[in-house]
Parts: C-alpha cells; sequence; structure tokens
C-alpha cells in the first residue's frame, strides 16, 4: 500500500507540469531559437510592461520546427524566434506560420527583412562582414567578398565552417547575384587561399588573425564588438566590403506567430512590441547587433564601426537558395 | 533450437537453452515485460527507418560525387584510432590499478575514472582553446622565440582521436578493472604454476577471461564516438554524423538526414552482431574472490613506467582541462554564477539519478532474462533494447518527439470526441517523457555491464537456490544480486554521468523551465561563448564527480 501511494506520489509529480502547460490569456509561448541570455530579459521587459507571461524553450532551429510541426495545430507555441533568416524560410514552407497584417510591423521593418508575404520578420540584423589585421593588410587592398578570392590573398585568409548557417546565407546571397557557376568560382577561390583549416566559430577566426596565422576573415560584427569589449586595444579592423556594389551582407534574428497560435492577437502585439523602440534598444544594446527597426540608433560602440551601405536583397533568398549554397560548397571543397 | 537435446552435455545445454531448461522456472512473464521494455525503446528508432518510405531527392547522388568518400575514411579512421587507444589504455590502466601494486595505485584507482565527468566537447573545446595556433601553449613558445609553424596541429586527425580516447576510455578502465578485480589471482596462478610467465598469464588467462567486460567497453566508446556531433564540430572533423546535421540544417532535407542516421545505424547492429558471435561459444563464470592481497608488487623499471604512464593520463585527460575551465570561469563567476545554478544542479542530478534507476533495472530485467533463456526471441529483444545509443543524439530525440506527440495527439482527438473539452498535450513537455528519451538512448550502457557481470556467475549457484526453492524475483534480488552489485553500481554510474552529460534530448524535450547544466552550456556555446561555458562544464564535471567517487570507493571495498 505505502508503495502504492509513493508510486502514484511520483507519478504525478512527472505529469504535473500539465498544469503549468495549460497556458492561459495573458501567457504566451515562444520557441527560441536564439539563445537564453540574449532572449530572456527581452521577455521580462515584456512581462514588466504588459503582465504577458512568456515561457520558452531554446534549441536549434531545426529540432524546434520539427517539433512545431508534429504538434500541428495542438501546438503550445504561439510564436517562433530563429536566429537566422533560413530557418524562418523554411518554417514558412513548412506551413507552421501565419502571415499577419500589421501597419505596425510593415512601417518598423524594412521590406528587405521580412518575409514578402508577412510571415516572418527581422528584428535584429547581423552583419557579416571582413575583418583584417592592420599592421599587415591595407585597407585600399580590399574591397569585396568576391576579391577575396583573388590569388593575391593566398595563405592570409582565414573562414569559419561552411555547416554555419551564417556562411550558408553569404553565399546563398551570392548565388542570387552572380548564379552558381561565377558563385563556385569565388568560393574555390577563398579555399584557395586560406592559411589553414577552417575554423568553428567567428572568434577563433579571429584570434588566429590577432596570433599571426593569417590576416584577413568573414566575421558577424557582434563576435568582433564583443572581443573588443574584453580588449579595446586589440589589433583588428573592421572593413566593409561592396560598398560600390551591392552592399554588406546582412542576416536577421527574426520572430514569427505560429500558424495555430491560440492567442493571435497577443501573440501580434508582442512582435509589433519586438520591433518598436524598447524592444530595439535590448537587442542593439545587449548582444551589439544592428536594430531591424532603422529609427533606433545602434549601441555607441557599434556606431563608432561607421556607416555602411546594407544588402537589399530580400532575405528569403537565403531561404530558398541555402541548399543550392551548402553543396556548392561542398563540391568547392568548403568545408 | 536445432539441437536435440538429448545429445548434449549438460553444459551444453545450458549454453543455448538457459537456466530455464533446468531450473523449471516460468519465463513468460520475464520474456514479455523485457519485450514491452525493448519496444518503447525501438520505437522512436524504427520511426527513423521510416524515412525510407519518402523519397531523399538528390541528396545522395550530391554527397556521393562530393563528400561521401572522405567522410567514411575520416569516421573508419577515427573509429579505428579510437577503438585501439580505448582498448590499449583502458585495459592498461585497469590491469595496472587492479592487480599491480606501485606507490599511488590507491588514489589513481578512482582518479583514473575522473575524466568520465568531463563531457567529449567540453574535453575538446579546452583542448583546442589550449592548444591551437592562437592558444596560450603555442602563442607562450612563439613568445620565447621559437617558430612554432612546424608543430603538429591539434585541429587533425591525430587531435580529434586523442581527445576521444581520453574523453572514452574510461569506459574500459571500468569494465576491465571490475573483471580483473573479479577473476582474482588464482586463475592466474594456475597459469603460472603450469608454466606461463608473467606476460603469458596476462595475454592467454587473464585477459580472454576478460574479454566480454574489455568488449562491452569497447562498444561503447566506438557507439559514443559515432553518435558524437560535438567535439567533432569543434575540431571541423567532417564524419558520418556531422554529414547528417549537414543535411538536416543546410540541406533541410530531414528525410534523407534520417536514411543517413539508419544506414550508421545498421552498421553498429552488424558491428555488435558480429563481436557477439566471435565470442557466443566461450564462458566467463569465475570464484568472485577478492584478489586484494594478492597483487603484482611492481620495482624499477615497470614500477616507473606504471606511475608516469597513470598519471600522464590522469593530467592530459582531467587535471589540465580543469585547471583551464577554472581559468575561463573565474572570469566570468561574478557575472554569471547566481542562485539558478541551484536549479540547474538539482534538475540535472534528479534527471540524472531518476533516468539511472530506470535504465539499470530495465537492464537487470533484460539481461535476467537472457540467462533464463537466451533463445531468438530474447536476443532480438535485448537487440532492440540497445540499438539507441549508436544514433546521434538529435536524430533520435527527434525520433521520440515524433512518437510522443503521436501518441499525445491520438489521445486528445479521444478525449476530444469523448467528452468534448479541448486539453493540452499531455506526454509532451512532461519529465516523464524525458525520463524515457535517456532510457532509450542510454539502455546500451546500463545492460553492458550488467550483462558481463552475469556472465561471471556460475550456474552452479543459481541451480542451488533454485533447487532450495527460489522463485525468479528471489533468485535475481537475494541470490545474483549481491554478485551483480559491482556491474550494477558501474551500470547506474555510467548512465548517470552520461544523462548529465546529454544534451540534444534535454533541449527538445525538457519541460518549460526544466534547464540543466547541459542545456546552460548549449545557451553559451551556441553563440560562441566557450570560454563562459566554462562554469556549467565545470559545475558539471564537479557534480559528477561526487557519483564517480562514491562508487569506484565502493566497488573496491567489496
Amino acid at each position: 500500500m505505502r508503495k502504492l501511494i509513493l508510486s502514484s506520489i511520483l507519478l504525478s509529480s512527472l505529469l504535473g507540469t500539465i498544469s503549468i502547460s495549460v497556458a492561459a490569456a495573458d501567457k504566451l509561448v515562444v520557441y527560441s531559437a536564439r539563445n537564453e541570455q540574449l532572449i530572456k530579459h527581452v521577455f521580462d521587459a515584456y512581462r514588466n510592461e504588459t503582465g504577458t507571461e512568456i515561457s520558452f524553450i531554446t534549441d536549434k532551429a531545426a529540432p524546434l520546427l520539427v517539433r512545431l510541426k508534429a504538434e500541428g495545430k495542438r501546438t503550445p507555441a504561439d510564436v517562433l524566434i530563429t536566429v537566422d533568416a533560413g530557418n524562418l524560410w523554411k518554417a514558412e514552407q513548412d506551413g507552421v506560420l501565419q502571415p499577419l497584417d500589421s501597419k505596425i510591423l510593415s512601417k518598423n521593418i524594412p521590406a528587405s527583412l521580412r518575409d514578402p508575404d508577412n510571415n516572418w520578420f527581422g528584428m535584429s540584423v547581423r552583419a557579416r562582414t571582413i575583418v583584417y589585421h592592420p599592421g599587415r593588410v591595407k585597407a585600399s587592398s580590399l574591397s569585396t567578398y568576391e576579391a577575396l578570392a583573388d590569388p593575391k590573398f593566398k595563405g592570409r585568409l582565414c573562414l569559419r565552417t561552411s555547416k554555419k548557417v551564417y556562411n550558408q546565407s553569404l553565399v546563398a546571397m551570392l548565388i542570387a547575384r552572380h548564379g552558381e557557376k561565377k558563385t563556385e568560382a569565388i568560393v574555390r577561390g577563398w579555399v584557395a587561399n586560406l592559411a589553414t583549416k577552417v575554423f568553428s566559430s567567428d572568434t577563433s577566426v579571429m584570434k588566429a588573425i590577432v596570433a599571426g596565422q593569417c590576416d584577413i576573415g568573414i566575421v558577424n560584427t557582434y563576435y568582433y564588438g564583443r572581443l573588443l569589449k574584453k580588449d579595446p586595444g586589440i589589433k583588428l579592423k573592421l572593413f566593409w566590403p561592396n560598398q560600390k556594389t551591392h552592399g554588406v551582407h546582412v542576416n536577421i534574428s527574426g520572430a514569427a506567430v505560429t500558424r495555430y497560435s491560440k492567442h493571435k492577437v497577443a501573440a501580434q502585439k508582442f512582435l509589433e512590441w519586438l520591433s518598436g523602440p524598447t524592444a530595439q534598444r535590448l537587442f542593439a544594446d545587449s548582444n551589439m547587433e544592428y536594430p531591424a527597426n532603422s529609427s533606433v540608433p545602434a549601441n555607441r560602440i557599434v556606431q563608432s564601426w561607421g556607416k555602411f551601405k546594407q544588402d537589399d536583397m530580400n532575405l528569403v533568398q537565403a531561404g530558398k537558395l541555402q541548399a543550392k549554397a551548402v553543396m556548392l560548397m561542398d563540391r568547392a571543397g568548403y568545408k | 533450437m536445432e539441437n536435440a537435446v538429448s545429445g548434449l552435455t549438460k553444459n551444453e545445454t545450458h549454453q543455448q537453452a538457459g537456466l530455464s531448461a533446468w531450473l523449471n522456472v516460468n519465463t513468460h512473464y520475464w520474456r514479455y515485460s523485457s519485450l514491452l521494455i525493448a519496444l518503447v525503446i525501438a520505437i522512436p528508432v524504427l520511426v527513423v527507418f521510416a524515412a525510407w518510405l519518402q523519397p531523399a531527392g538528390d541528396v545522395w547522388a550530391h554527397l556521393a560525387n562530393t563528400v561521401l568518400a572522405e567522410l567514411l575514411s575520416n569516421t573508419f579512421t577515427l573509429l579505428t584510432g579510437v577503438g585501439l587507444g580505448v582498448l590499449l589504455i583502458g585495459t592498461g590502466l585497469a590491469w595496472l590499478t587492479a592487480m599491480c601494486d606501485f606507490p599511488g595505485r590507491k588514489f589513481l584507482d578512482w582518479a583514473l575514472m575522473l575524466p568520465l565527468a568531463v563531457p567529449a566537447y567540453v574535453l575538446a573545446f579546452v583542448m583546442v582553446g589550449l592548444f591551437d595556433f592562437s592558444g596560450p601553449f603555442l602563442s607562450g613558445l612563439r613568445a620565447q622565440g621559437f617558430d612554432t609553424v612546424s608543430f603538429p596541429e591539434i585541429r587533425s586527425t591525430a587531435g580529434i582521436i586523442l581527445v576521444m580516447v581520453l574523453a572514452f576510455y574510461p569506459y574500459v578502465y571500468m569494465l576491465a578493472r571490475l573483471a580483473f578485480i573479479s577473476q582474482g589471482r588464482n586463475l592466474l596462478d594456475s597459469g603460472r604454476v603450469l608454466g606461463l610467465g608473467p606476460w603469458a598469464a596476462f595475454y592467454k588467462v587473464a585477459l580472454p577471461m576478460a574479454r566480454p567486460a574489455i568488449a562491452a567497453g569497447v562498444a561503447l566508446a566506438l557507439m559514443e564516438t559515432l553518435a558524437d556531433f560535438g567535439a567533432v564540430s569543434v575540431f571541423n572533423y567532417d564524419t558520418f554524423t556531422t554529414a547528417i546535421y549537414k543535411t538536416w540544417m543546410g540541406l533541410f532535407n530531414i528525410t534523407a538526414a534520417a536514411q543517413l542516421a539508419s544506414i550508421l545505424l545498421l552498421f553498429v547492429i552488424a558491428a555488435l552482431y558480429i563481436e557477439r558471435r566471435l565470442r557466443q561459444r566461450a564462458r566467463y563464470e569465475t570464484d568472485s574472490k577478492s584478489s586484494k592481497e594478492l597483487r603484482f608488487t611492481l620495482t624499477g623499471f615497470q614500477k616507473l613506467f606504471a606511475i608516469t604512464f597513470c598519471s600522464t593520463v590522469l593530467i592530459v585527460a582531467f587535471v589540465l582541462p580543469v585547471i583551464q575551465l577554472f581559468i575561463w570561469a573565474w572570469e566570468v563567476i561574478a557575472q554569471d554564477l547566481d542562485s539558478r545554478y541551484f536549479r540547474f544542479l538539482f534538475n540535472t542530478l534528479f534527471l540524472g539519478l531518476f533516468a539511472a534507476f530506470l535504465a539499470s533495472f530495465g537492464a537487470l530485467m533484460l539481461a535476467y532474462t537472457y540467462r533464463l533463456r537466451p533463445d531468438r526471441f530474447t536476443k532480438i529483444t535485448v537487440r532492440l533494447a540497445t540499438v539507441g545509443y549508436a544514433l546521434p543524439g538529435s536524430v533520435l530525440a527527434v525520433g521520440i518527439m515524433l512518437v510522443v506527440v503521436w501518441v499525445d495527439n491520438k489521445f486528445l482527438e479521444v478525449i476530444q470526441t469523448v467528452t468534448g473539452l479541448e486539453i493540452q498535450p499531455i506526454l509532451t513537455g512532461s519529465i516523464l517523457v524525458l525520463i524515457i528519451a535517456y532510457v532509450t538512448r542510454f539502455m546500451a550502457v546500463a545492460y553492458g555491464p550488467i550483462d558481463s557481470a552475469f556472465g561471471r556467475i556460475r550456474p552452479s549457484v543459481i541451480q542451488a537456490a533454485r533447487s532450495l526453492g527460489a522463485g525468479n524475483w528471489k533468485i535475481l534480488w537475494r541470490v545474483s544480486m549481491p554478485m551483480l552489485s559491482g556491474g550494477l553500481l558501474s551500470a547506474m554510474l555510467l548512465v548517470f554521468v552520461e544523462v548529465m552529460k546529454e544534451m540534444p534530448a534535454t533541449l527538445l524535450l525538457r519541460p518549460f523551465g526544466w534547464d540543466t547544466l547541459a542545456t546552460r552550456i548549449f545557451e553559451l556555446t551556441s553563440e560562441g561563448e566557450w570560454e563562459r561555458a566554462a562554469l556549467p562544464a565545470l559545475a558539471l564535471i564537479l557534480a559528477g564527480l561526487f557519483p564517480v567517487i562514491l562508487l569506484i570507493k565502493k566497488s573496491r571495498d567489496r
């Protein structure tokens, strides 16, 4: 008998989360591929302002997407957040998002940073640019991503792995501009110029440049910002490429309302708030990303890196061409 | 059984029909309970195989034309290197600490288990951080005027093999050590009396006797190697598993990814099958006598070698990484360490303990059923129950999630039709599912040590118990258990530590707010903040130390 009571207590405690996961009206559930320390303070700020509680789980975008799809119309999730456009595009293709008709979002978020059918919206902008060692490289010798394939940079280039979505998006956008053939030649050129095996993170790329293993790399600016914060005198500089052509490649961290959200109105309100000044400032300051809403200024340090022209081709291309980009990089030997 | 029982000797009968043939005990209950366990575990895996029912597009042709050859050769190289490495280091260390005596042995005996608490992805990151071109080691040498260009690169095949050997040798060490201890010196001495030298006695007597345990350890290490994504990512070393992830996340083709994963799994099943075939006929029972007082005392060069070998492994696999993690953690401790860590720690320990108990209990049932009647039915049951380990974590996690969500949806549909109520999913996002996921993934880890411990029990002991009137439960709990306790403790410890380190299933299946130390590491590393991840990584290692030390001491005092 005691065993029976014990096991029933145990069982009810195991399933006890049911009651918690039943969402009330002033509650939202978020599936987030943006990690906890880059998003939780945003949720907290929203709760303080509106009283809306937000429960969330974090994971990589791909498993979250599978879960969302499998749960179908019974999903508890109201909002999906990712750190790249490709996965939002995939979510839209999988039919798990719903379009929003929102004047606020249309006004706050530039057209190139959101889905043409308004299924998803970029909330912060991540610029992927060239970084170099000022002692060993003259800024005047740099010009474009494409030019990094020039043999004059042989043995001087460091890159992050092609498995990272940021590089997949970059190459996808190159394909959108130049077509596959020319892009493959460019990527082959990069690979031929590599000073060492590709790295597993942007930070390692920059550390290798500082240590003298190579001179030039391609990184997201906020990683540079993080290193700069630790060591303000670091021997690294950013260069804005393609200013005379299509501009610096940008990606987004974005959000979308799920198709079967039970709190559509509240979810849309949350997204509108995300695009507004309070949240945009949080994005800008906490991780030194660029606000998607151009009326909100970037962080002071970030501003000091200078203004630049950014690529305004719609990011839906990054998703559409991602698989092509991955295959192309495989062919070109970019690991 | 195709053989007629009458033509066989008693021992042969035991071999093929199991205990039940002459114990006259009921086996149905055991067989069907075991099958149930196996099915719960196997269904998510079968879901992965179901991918073959759908077209995968042009991914296969693409892989075959580009990277397939390289990643197959990489995978093969890695398996060979890690397999040989853990075999030599794990068995060598186990022999030295279990059967020999030298200064520091008592400390090294348990200290050599400590690397088990270090996740391979953490060790990989620390090693690359320390020894890469821009790391403190080579930078320091350059500052002294050395030219480090010709130095061997850590981010190489040898480097990743080294890291994995250091991370996975404890599986072999733990199981081989236990086997050597329970063999005792009697057999070895018999060999010596019959004219074998010490090396010959080791090769011809001790090693073959310990083979099931060593094989189980190597198998665990190899499956871990195959399923690993974290460590190979840090090294950017392309294997079959990285191709699975790339196909899924880069090419957006989950069907092709699942097909690749199922091929990986078939490969593992085939390898395990061959290994079991090779040792099917052998028997490994021993008189379980402690060999405490009967160690070989090492002197001179042998002593020096033993001390150097053992402490080098300990330093490189554990001391060095922990010191580096401390240095990194120290920089962020003021800003990052807060009361949430209590919760992370509690969640981690709770999940680990719970899963360890459940998995070991399941493995015990399976292993006993196998002893009762090792026919084809039971063999398939056991095989089914232990396949989850070789699948890459994320793939298995998705398989489990699909099954759970499906069950949930069907159940809710019924509820809705009957009562008209619209309620939330019950299983999805519950702790129960997470624990089942762990058991699914780590059943092989629990089964290995328990099975090899069972193999060392003489059937005559159980026979005697049966003739005195003991039933199945009594035979298992009162008679076998005391002799199994070493294996059982190993099983629980292994599962516990594995669950603590587990990442993909925890991420996808955890209830809201159930963050663990491992998910904390993920949060920080997913945006490249590896140095900040040193804090949860260190907490994870320290939390893992406690059970490691406790259990290894217990197994020694026995």
